[in-house]
C-alpha cells in the first residue's frame, strides 16, 4: 500500500520521530510507524490536533532528529501555521498530503489534487519550499527518501504530495537495501560553539544547522532575524535573510526539479501529469501509441520549484499539450505561464467529482 | 546582594544581544526572568542541557535574552514545540513560556493534552490578565466586569484559573505565585523544574498599561500591593472561612501528584516493540 511504503521510505531515509492526527485518508502512515519506530529507537506520538503534529516535529528537528507527519486536505490546512515556521527557521521536517477531494471536509475517501496550490501557497507569505507528487507505491518509498534528503540538504521543509488512489493502491514493490539507498543528513556546525552563527549567509545560502544540547546556543525564532538568529527589523538585516531564503534553492535546482520523460523523444502531443493521473496518462499514452500517434507524457515528481525547462522543453516540442489533474487547472496555470507561442495548444481537462481520470478520458480529450 | 546580581546578569544574559528588551518599564516579565535565572542557577543545571521556550506575545520575548538553547515559537503552540524537542532528546530540561491568552486561548487545547500525556516538561505561565502587546484586549483570564481595547463596556465573559486547568487536566505538579512573592517564585520554579512530570506554574503579574490603566488600579507599585493583599498562602487558606476567601487567591504549591511520566513509558514501549 503506498502509506505502507511512505512509512517504510521515511524509516529507510532516518526518520525517527513522527506525529501525527488520525485523518483518512493517511491514517495507516501513523499506524504503520506507531509500530514500526519504537522497533528502531524512534519515537511516535498522537499529537491533539494537527497544529500540534507540526510543532512537534519542528521541535524534534530543532534538537537533531529527522521527522515526519502526515495528513490530508483539512489537516494540511491546520499545519500551514507552523509549516511556516519551518520555512522561516529552515529547519529540516517531510509532511506527507494524501489528498482527498474537496475544499473543508469535502470527500474523505475519494481522491483529489487540490491541495496543490495549499501546498506551494497555503503559509502565509513569501516563502521557498519543495512540493513532490507521488503516483507509484514504489514512489511513495523512493520519493519519500529523497523528500528527507533535499529537506536534510537545503533546511527545508518537504511536503509531499500522494493522493487516496496512490496511497492505498496496493502494488509489489522490491524495496532496495540499505547500503543502495543514499542518505543525505543535515550539515551540521564543524566550528567551536564561540564562532557559529546559526543563519550566516555563504555562497550555499544554507546554512549549518547546531543541535539544542549540544553547546550551540543559539536563538530560534518565526520573526525575520539577523545572521545571529536575534530578531531585526532593519531593511538591510531582513533583506538579506530573505534574500537568501530565495536563492538557497538556485545552485541545487537541476537536483530539486525531478521530471520523468516517456517516449518524448519523437512526440508532437504531450500529456503534462503527475499523481494518480500520471498513471492514467500513461496508458492513455501507450494506447495512443499502439493507433500510431505520437503521444509523449511528462511526469512531474516535483511540483515546486516548478520545473521550468523541462516544461519549456515539452512546450517547445510540441503542438499540443494536455495537462489532467483532480482539480480546476492548478499546475495548468503554472504551465500556462511558460507558454510563449501561439502555435501551441495547451488545454486543462479537470475533474472535481472524487472520481479517478481514466486513460479513456484522456485518449478522448487527445483526439478531440 | 547587588554584587550576585551581576554575576547572573553575566552569566546568563546574552552580551551579543542588542539591548534594552522591549518590555514596559515596570513589566512584572522581567521579575519572572529573574526568578527563573535564579531557580536554574541554584539548580546548578548547565546552560547548554536548557531549552527555554515561548509563545507569542509579551512572554514570547522572553528566550532571546538568555544565553541558552531558545525558541521563540507561534502563538499558542510552544508546548507541541517542547513536546517535540523533549521526546527527541530526553536529557534535556524544556521549559517552556507562555502567557495567559497564548496558553489558554490559542494553545488552550495544547495546554490540557501538555498535562494529561504528562510529558516531563515545566510549563510557566505569566498571567497578566490581558493581551499586552497587542494593545489590552480581554484575555481568558480577564476578570468580569473588566474593561479592555474589546470590552468597552465590560468583560461578560468569566475567567479561567490557569492553575485550576492545570490541576483538572491532570498536570503532576501544579504551583501559582505573583511577581511580588519573589522568594516564593523562585521556588515554586526551582520545584517546577525538579519535579519529574509535566509541572505548571502560574504567576500572576502586572500590566500596568494595558490592563491596570484601563481598571483603575494603579501603577505598578499599586498593583503590586494588589497582589499583595489579595493573595493567601496554600497553608493560610486552609486555616481561613470560605468567606473570607471570596475576593482572594491562593499562592504556593497547590498539586503534587507522581504520575507515570510519558518519556518512562515511551521506552517501555520500545522495550516491547523490540521484543
Amino acid at each position: 500500500m503506498g502509506n505502507e511504503a511512505i512509512a517504510e521510505g521515511a524509516l529507510a531515509a532516518g526518520c525517527r520521530f513522527f506525529a501525527g492526527y488520525p485523518i483518512t485518508p493517511a491514517s495507516e502512515i501513523s499506524e504503520v510507524l506507531s509500530d514500526r519506530l519504537p522497533q528502531v529507537g524512534g519515537t511516535f506520538i498522537q499529537m491533539e490536533d494537527e497544529m500540534a503534529s507540526m510543532g512537534a516535529i519542528v521541535g524534534a528537528s530543532i534538537a537533531g532528529v529527522k521527522s515526519m507527519t502526515a495528513t490530508s486536505g483539512p489537516g494540511f490546512s491546520l499545519m500551514q501555521e507552523n509549516l511556516g515556521y519551518a520555512c522561516i527557521t529552515e529547519t529540516p521536517c517531510v509532511v506527507v498530503n494524501v489528498m482527498r477531494g474537496g475544499s473543508s471536509t469535502g470527500l474523505p475517501t475519494c481522491p483529489g489534487q487540490g491541495d496543490v496550490m495549499q501546498a506551494r501557497w497555503g503559509t502565509h507569505g513569501d516563502h521557498p519550499i519543495i512540493v513532490l507528487a507521488v503516483s507509484t507505491v514504489a514512489d511513495c518509498f523512493e520519493i519519500t527518501v529523497r523528500a528527507f534528503n533535499l529537506s536534510e540538504k537545503y533546511r527545508i521543509p518537504v511536503v509531499i504530495l500522494s493522493d487516496e488512489v496512490v496511497s492505498h493502491t496496493r502494488e509489489t514493490v522490491i524495496l532496495p537495501s540499505s547500503q543502495d539507498i543514499e542518505i543525505i543528513d543535515r550539515m551540521t556546525p564543524a566550528s567551536p560553539p564561540e564562532w557559529y552563527v546559526p543563519y550566516k549567509s555563504d555562497s550555499t545560502g544554507i546554512p549549518n544547522l547546531a543541535v539544542f544540547g549540544e553547546g550551540y546556543r543559539y536563538h530560534v525564532t518565526g520573526l525575520f532575524h539577523d545572521e545571529r538568529g536575534f530578531p531585526t527589523q532593519r531593511s538591510e538585516e531582513v533583506k538579506a535573510f530573505s534574500n537568501r531564503l530565495c536563492r538557497k534553492l538556485v545552485q541545487g535546482i537541476h537536483e530539486i526539479q525531478i521530471a520523468r520523460e516517456f517516449m518524448m523523444n519523437d512526440a508532437d502531443v504531450a500529456i503534462i501529469a503527475y499523481g494518480s493521473v500520471a498513471r492514467s496518462a500513461k496508458s492513455a499514452m501507450n494506447d495512443a501509441r499502439k493507433k500510431g500517434q505520437k503521444v509523449g507524457l511528462l511526469q512531474l515528481i516535483t511540483l515546486f520549484p516548478f520545473p521550468e525547462s523541462h516544461v519549456d522543453n515539452v512546450l517547445s516540442q510540441c503542438s499540443r499539450v494536455l495537462v489532467p489533474e483532480m482539480n480546476m487547472g492548478q499546475i495548468y496555470g503554472e504551465v500556462m505561464k511558460r507558454v510563449n507561442r501561439h502555435e501551441i495548444d495547451v488545454e486543462k481537462y479537470s475533474r472535481i467529482d472524487g472520481q479517478l481520470i481514466t486513460p479513456d478520458e484522456i485518449i478522448h480529450e487527445l483526439i478531440k | 546582594m547587588s554584587k550576585e546580581i551581576t554575576k547572573l546578569i553575566h552569566k546568563y544574559l546574552r552580551h551579543d544581544k542588542k539591548f534594552p528588551h522591549v518590555w514596559c518599564p515596570g513589566c512584572g516579565n522581567g521579575i519572572v526572568l529573574g526568578s527563573l535565572i535564579r531557580a536554574i542557577d541554584r539548580l546548578g543545571l548547565k546552560k547548554d542541557e536548557i531549552v527555554l521556550a515561548s509563545g507569542i506575545g509579551c512572554s514570547g520575548r522572553l528566550p532571546v535574552y538568555v544565553d541558552f538553547n531558545t525558541l521563540h515559537s507561534t502563538h499558542g503552540r510552544v508546548l507541541t514545540f517542547a513536546t517535540g524537542i523533549k521526546l527527541a532528546n530526553p536529557s534535556l530540561t524544556v521549559i517552556a513560556v507562555m502567557g495567559d491568552g497564548d496558553a489558554t486561548a490559542i494553545g488552550g487545547n495544547h495546554f490540557i493534552h501538555a498535562a494529561r500525556r504528562n510529558l516531563n516538561l515545566t510549563a510557566i505561565i505569566i498571567n497578566n490578565q490581558i493581551y499586552g502587546m497587542t494593545g489590552g484586549q480581554f484575555s481568558p483570564t480577564t476578570p468580569y466586569g473588566s474593561n479592555a481595547t474589546t470590552a468597552p463596556y465590560g468583560n461578560i465573559e468569566h475567567a479561567f484559573s490557569i492553575a485550576d486547568l492545570a490541576i483538572a487536566a491532570g498536570a503532576a505538579f501544579v504551583g501559582r505565585g505573583t511577581v511580588y512573592h519573589v522568594h516564593l517564585l523562585d521556588k515554586l520554579i526551582e520545584n517546577a523544574i525538579l519535579k519529574s512530570g509535566y509541572s505548571v506554574v502560574e504567576i500572576i503579574s502586572n500590566c500596568h498599561i494595558q490592563f491596570g490603566r484601563r481598571n483603575d488600579m494603579g501603577n505598578p507599585v499599586a498593583m503590586m500591593e494588589w497582589m499583595r493583599d489579595h493573595a493567601v498562602t496554600v497553608e493560610k487558606a486552609r486555616e481561613m472561612e470560605t468567606e473570607t476567601l471570596k475576593d482572594k487567591f491562593t499562592i504556593g504549591i497547590l498539586a503534587n501528584e507522581e504520575r507515570s511520566i510519558y518519556n518512562e513509558e515511551y521506552d517501555k514501549i520500545r522495550q516491547k516493540a523490540k521484543n
